[in-house]
């Protein structure tokens, strides 16, 4: 049995589906969040690639890449963000983070 | 079954069970070896399409940068983990639950696809242009504005991590070069008597 371009679309649906599963499941830990996106970013990305090659056309690499600077970005912001809070504040707890409340 | 297949299974397989694990690992240490796990595995799998810049990328940028930079979080912040773990026995049977129907759900549309073989023209076809040198030839070209707009992206992102974190200890004496120039006095001579000093 040959690969086709559905096994790749449904391992990209398995390590979404784990990612979103690990933003609930760690919705009190930061840093599984932000890994959980990490993970929600990467399948996107076996997507793009596996439509790219299937379709004979580079331009889903190419966002592969961008989706890639992104991701890169936002883990570096995001990490910050959380050295600088748990300066502040000695806690990284979700449910800490409540001075916003209105 | 041909070679890539077999490769398909094993890294597919192996992304799955190790992107599982990045989820309900207790350590959070664990987690980040786990997704640097998944990651390699991912960049197999673009191996095998035949994406081989976004592979190698894949491995420098996520492994090499971004994992480490999660790495060096959770063990500079000191954190009750314990504490953070509270909640996730009572939230599993409702996160599988969720989690195995959106799986479900996917999975049934895209399995709708058929079997598709591989396109006739591939991406980068075969003895032409190296993935690589096509990708760039894609990027410099039809997508130069995008791609100027990744390079601001990554530059506001460096410089939006510098100033959050960096941060200066009052009473931390430190060299205003400004200042020590700007001195009135700041050319002397003296007439210092032998072996006395100043």
């Amino acid at each position: 049995m040959g690969i086709g371009l559905n096994h790749y679309l449904a391992l990209a649906a398995i390590v979404f589906t784990i990612g979103v599963a690990g933003i609930i499941l760690n919705h009190k830990n930061i840093i599984i969040i932000l890994m959980s996106v990490e993970l929600i970013l990467l399948s996107v990305n076996i997507n793009l690639v596996a439509f790219s090659t299937y379709s004979g056309d580079l331009t889903g690499q190419a966002f592969a890449l961008f989706i890639l600077t992104v991701a890169a970005a936002e883990a570096a912001i995001g990490l910050a963000i959380l050295v600088a809070y748990y300066r502040n504040r000695n806690s990284i707890a979700v449910e800490d983070i409540n001075s916003l409340k209105g | 079954m041909q070679a890539d297949a077999w490769f398909f299974w094993i890294f597919a397989i192996v992304l799955a069970v190790s992107a599982f694990a990045v989820i309900i690992a207790r350590n959070p240490v664990h987690s980040v070896l786990f997704l640097i796990l998944s990651f390699v595995c991912a960049a197999g799998l673009f191996l095998v399409m035949g994406a081989e810049f976004l592979a190698m990328i894949l491995v420098v940028v996520y492994v090499g940068a971004v994992a480490v930079l999660f790495l060096f979080v959770v063990m500079l912040l000191d954190v009750d983990f314990a504490r953070l773990r509270q909640g996730f026995v009572e939230y599993l049977p409702q996160g599988l639950l969720i989690a195995l129907i959106v799986a479900i759900e996917l999975i049934y549309v895209v399995s709708g696809l058929g079997p598709s073989e591989r396109a006739a023209a591939a991406a980068t076809p075969a003895g032409t242009l190296a993935n690589t040198a096509a990708l760039g030839e894609v990027l410099y070209t039809r997508y130069f504005y995008f791609f100027q707009a990744a390079g601001m992206i990554l530059l506001t992102a460096m410089i939006g991590a510098i100033v959050l974190t960096l941060h200066h200890k009052p009473g931390v004496r430190r060299q205003d070069v400004g200042a020590q120039v700007a001195r009135p006095d700041s050319v002397e001579v003296r007439k210092v008597a032998s072996r006395a000093g100043i």
